[in-house]
């Protein structure tokens, strides 16, 4: 066990070294409708023992990007790009090449605990066999010690009986922290945790977290942490990189996109979601409509249709990821310096009301196809005086509105 | 585990004893052993058909017949036909015969079923998918009997042919009388050029519908989850293939072929009429049906559906084996 | 009251681009997409468009025939294409063309029948097992259990050889499918046993809907596949067992025919009129075979994540 640890750690000697990059990958699908492109150009870096988050709605590719790093998409799909572990290139190795990194290297943890286990073989079985692939010296005993031992650190109690039971005989939570103790099993530099809490009951969801925490301790690994809910990422990771359409729409440090989001994307994503450090009276502002189709898109920004911020040149081009702030913040909109200069929140421009009946009615709050960009101010205006009798009191909102500037312009203050 | 055993053992005895009720209704109600009597010219009087009545114990109360039939199968005594052999030896030595081909076709359809709709599976919309499927569906679409005419009037006969002597007989399951002069090789080599045939041509049908099925379980695992857990866990796909996929794709095809075992003696018959075996299916359909034999249709009938009930109890104990979430519920 | 709002600001004639930038593809119901697959799937609209020529010409082509199919001829077992029979003629010099109309259409009728029986039943007695459990299960299971200790074609020849006079096309349906549906029953069965532990039974569950209604709404659909899967191993399986009959000498008697009694009577004439072998052969071949294809396809458009595995 410990000259396992040993060469992993004399790996780590170059922490400056990019582990995992992730250059320009797109994925695309062939289905009955068209080829569906789900990933579009993505890149990241990943360095040793960072916690990078991927954000964003259901379909919006980040799913499929951690599959394609792990190469387990389907062979009907198509990838581009790079993948580099270490320097060395994933895309277009063999399965067996992948299968010695796969685990080893790069382990990942899946959506739905429930379906993740083979319900045939005792969860000690399973936890032994990763490491067995990985290293045919470590004898089945050790194995299998080395599988309680896991069990334990993961919190499963009476770890030394319940590894021979099968995986039908644990709660949901239980048989996630089976699968966290598997990917940790080989001290592995990358984790991917795919959505890792989506199908837990929310008192579970906390402890899953907590253990994810303490494997990522543990083993000192990378971690990318993908998940739609927000809550998760601003206590646990480094870095957020936001998707939308299969895009990356905004990077950075997690201060970075969580106060000082630059995309109307972003914005609206975490004006969609109740803050405990936004003072009482925040307001919870949805996006209107959703993702759009990604078979034949337009062109343009992929958010158009949606955002509020929308005008007629949005609809020419897809917009780059520009450097806003430093030069580790980047978002995708074209509008970038404008809302820098305004520091637009959610509540300023998306409409709070939750009716969203049709995508037309979406639409009207901003995405007409002016052929001038209206000024933010404007917008601002013309929303504040829209939503005022509404919410009733706009003196309050005021006083809301003024602590979260103050936040925004003032993290580390609070942090 | 021990416990479920149990469980099925007696609910398999309790089911055997059941269907030897179903059975002995079923030919009494059905089978009449006077009618050759009746249709005798001239017609004999009533007195004597009551005569006979008596004599075979027909006037007695049906639970009363039933009881007496089961006691004496109990005591291995299967009664005797209408010529007054008895059944029971005469049975077995035609079991004996029909489970050489049974056993051999069997043995050969499920290794042909699962390798070929495990290969299917994984190569699924290769060439190699394309021509196992087209052969399984020709097979499946077959009557067992046709195939057996063509593999014996127009494959086996034309082989003989070309190679100028008979290596593989298209009649009977046995040369007549090498039992009594053949040593024990003879008698091997002679018994297995009669077996060849009847095997192929058993086993094809057989085997087609199965790899289907092998085919569509594996599919449905192998777009499981825990499929690609284990890849993502670092296995190859080939062990995973087999590991979790097969092992677990596994699991409802043993239900299947222990069903099917059913469907192989309803096949033997009609693979036997082709083949000219004088096993099972020749001694039901002549012996039994053909004369009204009531003794030896019920015997047949008794012997098949022990054999039926026991691969049931065998496949459920294969499940419990084969699937925790059953054995331990 | 946030509502209101929303109208206010919505003014009516804006409908115009947005609509079409988010959704280029139209939405489609699930029939209408298990539609577009099965049209897609070249197999099976090949063997539909097969089979429908096997039954238009079966029965309409009779009537514009030269020959019925009971009609003697003094052409006694005369080749394919001589004296005007196309496929020949048997020892009575009937005509095989005629007379293989004639038992395709006995044989589709006797397979609908079956399928229609034994489907009905074996579907009612698989989901009372498998949705109720507990004793209806075991009542259920045990008597399929029972019955399923005669061998199925063995049942129908013990009662066949004994009831001659049944033996017409609708008896012989009658015999199949009173036999023919439990192994249907056990497929239902399992299919629901693991089907009502999942999420959307239970949620159906808890939103209050009625038995029946779970049921036929959710576990009856998504057991469709295999339901379908049945009906066209069933539909085929019947043709076949109808020939098996014949050839042991159960099959459809007296004057009238059935495609299972001429392949039947073409075996035993393989050597000497290879034609009465054939011809019915390759027919009974195409037809089971095209109805099966048409049951992949039909499971393939309804379970289309069986089209995503690697």
């Amino acid at each position: 066990m410990s000259t396992l640890i040993d060469a992993t750690e004399q790996d780590r000697r170059t922490p400056t070294d990019a582990l995992l990059e992730v250059e320009d990958l797109n994925v695309r699908f062939p289905t009955e409708d068209g080829v569906v492109h789900a990933v579009r150009g993505v890149s990241f870096t990943m360095r040793p023992g960072e916690v990078l988050g991927i954000v964003g709605e259901s379909g919006s590719g980040k799913s499929v990007t951690s599959m394609a790093v792990m190469g387990l998409l389907p062979g009907s799909a198509q990838i581009t790009g790079s993948v580099k572990f270490r320097g060395r290139e994933l895309l277009g190795l063999s399965d067996r090449q992948l299968s010695a990194v796969r685990g080893k290297s790069v382990a990942m943890v899946f959506q739905d605990p429930m379906t993740s286990l083979d319900p045939v073989y005792k969860i000690g079985v399973q936890i032994a066999e990763t490491v067995r692939q990985h290293d045919k010296s470590v004898s089945r005993q050790a194995a299998r010690a080395r599988a309680v031992d896991l069990l334990k650190m993961v919190g499963i109690p009476n770890a030394q009986d319940r590894i021979d039971a099968y995986p039908h005989e644990f709660s949901g939570g239980m048989r996630q922290r089976v699968v966290i103790a598997i990917a940790m099993a080989n001290q592995p530099e990358v984790i991917i945790a795919d959505e890792p809490t989506t199908a837990l009951d929310v008192t579970v969801q906390a402890q899953v977290l907590e253990v994810l925490k303490t494997a990522q301790e543990e083993t000192g690994a990378a971690t990318v942490l993908i998940t739609h809910d927000l809550g998760v990422v601003a206590g646990m990771v480094d870095r957020v990189l936001v998707m939308y359409a299969g895009r990356a729409v905004e990077k950075g440090t997690v201060e970075d996109v969580f106060y000082r989001a630059r995309m109307p994307y972003s914005i609206g994503l975490l004006g969609s979601m109740p803050r405990i450090d936004a003072g009482e009276k925040q307001r919870l502002t949805p996006i209107k409509g959703s993702p759009p189709s990604l078979i034949n898109p337009p062109p343009g920004c992929p958010f158009g249709p949606r955002c509020p911020l929308h005008y007629a040149k949005c609809d020419e081009q897809e917009p780059d990821l520009l450097p806003v702030d430093g030069a580790d913040h980047t978002a995708a909109c074209i509008r970038v310096e404008e809302i820098v200069k305004t520091e637009v929140a959610a509540e300023d421009i998306f409409s709070q009301d939750s009716a969203d009946t049709t995508l037309a009615a979406a639409s009207a709050i901003g995405a007409g196809a002016e052929d001038e960009a209206i000024p933010i101010e404007e917008i601002v205006a013309q929303h504040t005086d829209q939503d005022a009798p509404a919410t009733g009191g706009a003196s309050t909102v005021g006083a809301a509105r003024n602590d979260e500037a103050a936040a925004r312009r003032d993290p580390e203050a609070r942090a | 585990m021990l416990l479920y055993s149990i469980r099925r053992l007696l609910a398999s005895v309790l089911v055997l004893i059941a269907s030897s009720a179903l059975v002995f209704v079923l030919t009494a109600q059905t089978v009449d052993p006077l009618s050759v009597y009746r249709t005798r010219q001239p017609p004999p009087s009533p007195i004597f058909i009551a005569q006979k009545r008596a004599e075979l114990g027909l006037d007695k109360p049906i639970l009363q017949r039933y009881w007496d039939w089961l006691v004496g199968v109990l005591h291995g005594d299967f009664g005797n036909n209408i010529n007054g052999v008895p059944v029971g030896p005469v049975l077995f030595q035609k079991l004996g015969v029909t489970s050489r081909m049974v056993a051999a076709a069997m043995l050969l359809a499920i290794v042909l079923a699962v390798v070929v709709g495990v290969v299917t599976a994984v190569r699924k919309n290769k060439a190699s998918d394309y021509v196992a499927t087209i052969i399984s569906y020709i097979l499946i679409a077959l009557p067992v009997f046709w195939f057996a005419v063509l593999l014996k009037v127009f494959v086996a006969i034309k082989f003989n042919e070309l190679v100028g002597r008979t290596i593989l007989y298209t009649a009977s399951e046995e040369s007549p009388g090498i039992s009594t002069y053949g040593t024990a090789g003879e008698i091997f080599k002679d018994r297995f050029q009669h077996l060849v045939l009847p095997t192929i041509a058993l086993a094809a049908i057989t085997y087609a519908a199965w790899s289907r099925f092998q085919r569509a379980s594996m599919l449905d695992v192998m777009s499981s989850e825990y499929m690609r857990f284990a890849r993502a866990k670092g296995l190859p796909y080939r062990k995973v293939l087999l590991k979790h996929g097969l092992r677990n794709a596994l699991i409802p095809t043993t239900t299947v072929v222990a069903l099917g075992i059913g469907a192989i003696f309803g096949g033997a018959i009609i693979t036997e009429t082709v083949f000219n075996w004088n096993g099972m299916g020749r001694y039901l359909t002549q012996d039994g049906l053909g004369q009204n034999d009531i003794n030896v249709v019920t015997g047949w009938l008794i012997v098949s559906a022990f054999f039926i009930v026991l691969f049931n109890l065998i496949a459920d104990l294969l499940y419990a084996v084969l699937d925790p979430r059953i054995r331990l519920s | 009251m946030a509502t209101d709002v929303q109208q206010v600001t919505a003014p009516p004639a804006i409908t115009e681009t947005p609509v079409e930038r988010e959704f280029t593809v139209e939405s489609r119901s699930q029939t209408q997409q298990a539609l577009r697959r099965f049209m897609h799937n070249r197999l099976a609209v090949g063997g539909l468009v097969v089979w429908l020529v096997i039954l238009l010409i079966s029965f309409i082509y009779p009537h514009f025939y030269g020959f019925t199919f009971s009609q003697q001829s003094d052409a006694l077992s005369v080749g394919p294409g001589t004296a005007g029979h196309p496929f020949g003629t048997d020892d009575l010099g009937r005509d095989l063309l005629a007379r293989m109309m004639r038992g395709i259409q006995r044989s589709t009728y006797i397979s609908v029948l079956f399928v229609l029986i034994a489907g009905t039943l074996g579907v009612t007695i698989g989901a009372l097992a498998g949705y109720f459990g507990r004793w209806v299960d075991n009542v259920l299971m045990r008597i399929v259990d029972i019955i399923l200790t005669v061998p199925i074609l063995v049942a129908i020849i013990v009662i066949a050889a004994n009831f001659p006079s049944a033996r017409s096309p609708l008896g012989i349906a009658l015999f199949i499918a009173l036999l023919g549906w439990m192994d249907l029953a056990r497929i239902v069965r399992s299919t629901f046993l693991s089907l009502r532990e999942r999420e959307y039974v239970e949620a159906a569950h808890a939103l209050g809907a009625s038995n029946r209604r779970i049921i036929l709404k959710h576990l009856i659909p998504n057991s469709l596949g295999q339901i379908i899967v049945w009906a066209t191993l069933g539909a085929a399986a019947a043709v076949i067992t109808e020939a098996a009959l014949s050839y042991l000498g159960y099959g459809v008697q007296g004057s009238d025919t059935s495609l299972g009694s001429l392949v039947a009577i073409g075996a035993q004439a393989a050597e000497t009129r290879p034609w009465l072998f054939y011809f019915p052969g390759v027919a009974i071949l195409l037809i089971v075979l095209s109805i099966n294809l048409i049951g992949d396809g039909v499971r393939d458009a309804f379970d289309p994540s069986a089209n995503r595995v690697r």
